[in-house]
């Protein structure tokens, strides 16, 4: 069976996988990375979003042999080493963006690209529709949006309004 | 240390973990030695199966077992219980056709189980799986509520004639057809409620696992309330006594309802890992999901309001159809009745009320209780017919609710369909969701948006809901087969932190955070010294779990009762530490004090002298700190609200934009603002998505259409305005907290609102009413029909 090298989190791994082994059953299964979720089997769900090479990705339409020789970030990388949240999680905290938590890992994940890819900010339009890919069954998303428009000054500190001189 | 009491949005002590990727989710468990699962289930809608040939199967690589119905008959397995009986109108019970584990020789709808293929891997499994041969020779089947009952339709259970599995009825026909006659206006509406599929996130999955040296089972699984659980699987199919049986549901990705029930599959894993003496997992793949969770709705009725020429209305007559689908699930022959049918009051003086409804067999998947969970469709109905009849007698919708709500003296108020409503204040949520919604500037948005060549409109109901669920007496009247109390154990530990244990289980609710907040503000213990444990039967005492907005108002009373005998306990502690006597001690801000004194002792105090009584009252009081309370509620609760919708509607293409959206609700004390909105955000979500959006279509055959999400139509982010929600206060009476439920307003009270915004955006075409899902191709369907009645300008 083929191996597959590829640096998870900031780790180098190896492991050998089937031909049809999927990049979140690899690790979820084989590398026990379980904060990635599954929830759907056609790719619409979005639980399983992780980034590879920077960019989001739903793991569950990825072979792991695709992603030899990748960079992979899952939420479990996310935080600082410290255990520090990364502003994303911090608002998705302050917010109440989560409830049950299921849909939040591959939520928090699509919005770090999706804000990364934004450097110039974003509307709430922009955002409803940045998260297309991304279900939640708990919130109904208004504070999903709320903190991920809370997080776009915080990831791009250039858009943070100056203090107004007093 | 702020303010961390009964009021305070405090951010949520789950959050890290679900943040941080660590969450423990059945799923993501494995234990040692595990086999994987995989669940054979029909392809047809109706079939006798004339054979299973398992031996290509049971020889494929990793196999471990296969196992069929016959097996299970071979052990004397039970069948899957129902926990509600229904009696018909003639005192007949309800017909209660076996449900086997998996199936004996006939299939019932698409996704029954036939067959349990066990491997090493879960590929393993799927492949053996697939090289089983089932012999099936077809049925007819039915699928559809109308067809079901149709003369000479097929049969799903042929212990059931017509296929209805009771004919139930609540009030006075006679006297409500009286009132009938002569009546100003009578007004009817026919109208469905459409069939949902609940998708919470996380798919359903189930590890179970026997110890051989003690046999001794464990069971994690997806469930909103394990004890309920162990109990009916324990007891009426497995034969595994409590003691023997550990059932255990971690956190639990979303429920809605549908991970109440006790499904099939945990009994498999649990009987075959006795079998294997192994683990053996197995979870449900979301295409799987859609073909064996119990959906939810599925009614058609019709409806009929008398009412006078002012506008009151004088009589109520309903008539309902409702799918069970192919087997009762758990609870579901209460839900279309004592769920349904005695809200039909609703937040109006209807003197009487008459209601029938019909459970029919069809061949599709088992229905049962979600998100609202039969109030939502008694809501649909009044709240519709509301509409209509302002339509119809043209009387002014907001005037007509107005003139026949009950009002705030009218409380405790007793209706004609058994429920007795205790408090409320229609008229104050009403003016609050108005203000919000600014529906007096209303006709200028429209003008505004007609200018721009699409249509606008704006819709409200005004609701009322039955939780906090419920009195074990009155239920056990009404059919149910346990009990509905709710159980805490409240352990002080020496140093004065504390652990609560509840019988309520949260999946996405935020108990963690809510009844740490309720331990503070009556011990005064800090926030972060305070843990809730829940979701184990080998560590709660007992419990009925979380469903229909229960946990605060029955599992929060609960830990109230268990905390009034720590204090109680600790009164006597203080009062020997301080040589007082008991009557002269004060229990307030975590503190015990002898009246009219300085002298005070903190709880950790009495807490340690309770666990190190070296000075303590030993002859007349046991040590430790640690009471546990059952509280069982007096009455049901009784949330109400008023929600606004306003949509615009393209009439090029029929999209329905919901454009605002308000709630103003009143769920009794809130303890946490913050994650009450967010239960109302969510509810008001899957209103919008029932109303515009979602739909199980089964073809004629019984093949469900809509069997993924690539056809079911999932609400996403970009489907919602942003919503404004509100609380309007009055109290419950009955309960300590006066808590009444916020789980379910949302989904319960939009739904109307939505659809009434939708026919008022066509009031210049004549159309009368439209059925859920208001889908482009519907609405445009109708622009295209009904030549616009536009004013002469």
């Amino acid at each position: 069976m083929p191996q597959v090298t590829l640096n998870v989190n900031g780790r180098a791994r190896t492991e050998t996988v089937e031909g049809r082994t999927l990049l979140v059953e690899l690790l979820r299964e084989q590398m026990h990375l379980t904060g990635t979720h599954v929830g759907c089997d056609t790719s619409q769900c979005g639980s399983c979003v992780v980034h590879v090479n920077g960019r989001s990705v739903k793991a569950c339409t990825m072979l792991a042999m695709q992603a030899d020789g990748a960079d992979v970030l899952t939420i479990e990388g996310l935080a600082h080493a410290d255990g520090t949240l990364h502003p994303m999680q911090a608002m998705f905290r302050e917010h109440h963006a989560l409830q049950c938590g299921f849909c939040t890992p591959g939520m928090v994940m699509s919005a770090v690209d999706l804000v990364q890819l934004h450097p110039q900010g974003m509307t709430e339009d922009e955002i409803r529709h940045g998260l297309e890919g991304n279900l939640c069954r708990c919130t109904g998303y208004h504070n999903i949006v709320k903190a991920i428009a809370a997080a776009v000054p915080l990831m791009h500190p250039h858009l943070q309004p100056a203090i107004a001189a007093e | 240390m702020g303010f961390e009491g009964i009021g305070a949005s405090m951010r949520r002590k789950e959050d890290h973990r679900f943040l941080a990727g660590r969450g423990q989710y059945t799923d993501d468990m494995n234990r040692p030695g595990q086999t994987h699962a995989v669940i054979a289930r029909s392809d047809r809608p109706h079939a006798r199966i004339r054979g299973i040939d398992a031996t290509v199967a049971r020889a494929a690589p990793g196999v471990v077992a296969v196992y069929t119905g016959a097996d299970l008959q071979a052990d004397n397995i039970g069948g899957v219980p129902c926990g509600w009986q229904i009696h018909s109108k003639d005192g007949s019970p309800m017909k209660e056709p076996p449900h086997p584990v998996l199936a004996i020789d006939r299939v019932r709808h698409v996704g029954d189980p036939v067959a349990f293929v066990i491997a090493e891997t879960r590929q393993q499994a799927r492949n053996a799986a697939e090289k089983l041969i089932i012999d099936y020779e077809d049925l007819p089947a039915v699928a559809h509520l109308k067809d079901a009952v149709a003369p000479g339709a097929s049969l799903v259970h042929d212990e059931a004639p017509g296929n209805i599995c009771y004919d139930w009825h609540i009030g006075d026909k006679a006297i409500v057809d009286n009132a009938f006659v002569g009546a100003a206006h009578v007004v009817k509406l026919d109208l469905t409620n459409n069939r949902l599929v609940p998708n919470a996130l996380e798919t359903r999955c189930a590890i179970g696992e026997c110890d051989p040296s003690s046999g001794d089972y464990t069971l994690w699984t997806t469930s909103q309330n394990p004890h309920v659980i162990r109990l009916l699987m324990g007891a009426f199919v497995l034969h595994i006594p409590e003691n023997k049986l550990r059932v255990v549901a971690p956190d639990v990705g979303g429920g809605f309802g549908s991970k109440i029930f006790h499904y099939a599959e945990e009994a498999l894993v649990t009987w075959a890992a006795g079998k294997l003496k192994r683990p053996v997992k197995w979870t449900s793949d979301r295409s799987e999901a859609f073909l064996s969770d119990a959906h939810g709705r599925d009614h058609v009725s019709a409806a009929e309001m008398a009412v006078d020429a002012q506008g009151k209305f004088l009589a109520l007559r309903v008539s309902t159809l409702a799918s069970m689908g192919a087997y009762l699930s758990t609870f579901a022959p209460a839900v279309p009745t004592y769920l349904s049918a005695t809200l039909l009051a609703g937040v109006y003086t209807t003197p009487v009320i008459y209601a029938e409804v019909k459970a029919v067999f069809t061949n599709t998947v088992p229905v049962d209780a979600y998100r609202g969970a039969g109030r939502p469709e008694a809501t649909y109905l009044l709240e519709r017919l509301v509409d209509v009849i302002a339509q119809q007698t043209g009387i002014d919708r907001v005037e007509l609710r107005r003139r026949n709500f009950i009002q705030p003296d009218q409380f405790p108020y007793q209706t004609p369909v058994a429920l007795n409503y205790d408090s409320g204040n229609h008229q104050a949520t009403l003016a609050a969701a108005m203000k919000a919604a600014d529906w007096d500037g209303f006709e200028a948005r429209r003008a505004a948006s007609l200018r721009k060549g699409k249509l606008r409109g704006i819709g409200m109901s005004t609701y009322v809901e039955a939780c906090g669920i419920a009195p074990s007496k009155l239920v056990g009247q009404l059919g149910a087969r346990a009990g509905l109390y709710e159980v805490a154990n409240i352990r002080v530990h020496p140093t004065g932190s504390v652990t609560v244990f509840t019988g309520t289980h949260s999946h996405g609710q935020g108990h963690e955070t809510t009844f740490a907040q309720l331990v503070n503000d009556q011990l005064g213990v800090p926030f972060d010294q305070i843990d809730i444990v829940h979701g184990d039967t080998a560590k709660i005492p007992f419990g009925m779990g979380t469903y229909g907005s229960r946990s605060l108002a029955v599992g929060g009373s609960a830990m109230v009762k268990a905390m009034d005998k720590v204090i109680a306990k600790g009164k006597k502690i203080a009062a020997h530490l301080m040589e007082a006597s008991v009557e002269d001690i004060e229990f307030k801000d975590g503190h015990f004090s002898v009246a009219g004194t300085d002298k005070k002792k903190a709880l950790a105090e009495v807490s340690l002298a309770a666990y190190v009584p070296h000075n303590y009252p030993i002859e007349e009081l046991e040590p430790g700190l640690d009471e546990t309370a059952f509280y069982d509620p007096k009455n049901f609760t009784f949330p109400a609200g008023c929600h606004i919708c306003e949509v615009e509607i393209d009439p090029d293409t029929g999209v329905v934009q919901v454009v605002n959206m308000v709630a103003s609700d009143d769920v009794g004390r809130v303890i946490n603002p913050m994650i009450v909105e967010g239960q109302v955000q969510g509810g008001l979500a899957q209103g919008i998505g029932q109303a515009l959006m979602e739909n199980a279509v089964y073809d004629a055959d019984g093949q469900l259409v809509t069997g993924s999400f690539m056809d079911y139509q999932m609400p996403r982010a970009h489907d919602f305005p942003t919503m404004h929600t509100s609380n309007e206060v009055t109290l419950c009476t009955h309960n300590p907290l006066g808590a009444k439920g916020a789980g379910e307003t949302g989904a319960i009270g939009s739904p109307p609102s939505v659809i009434n915004a939708v026919v008022d955006a066509l009031r210049d075409y004549g159309v009368r009413h439209l059925d859920m899902p208001a889908s482009p191709q519907k609405v445009w369907a109708l622009i295209q029909a009904h030549q616009p009645r536009m004013a002469a300008e």
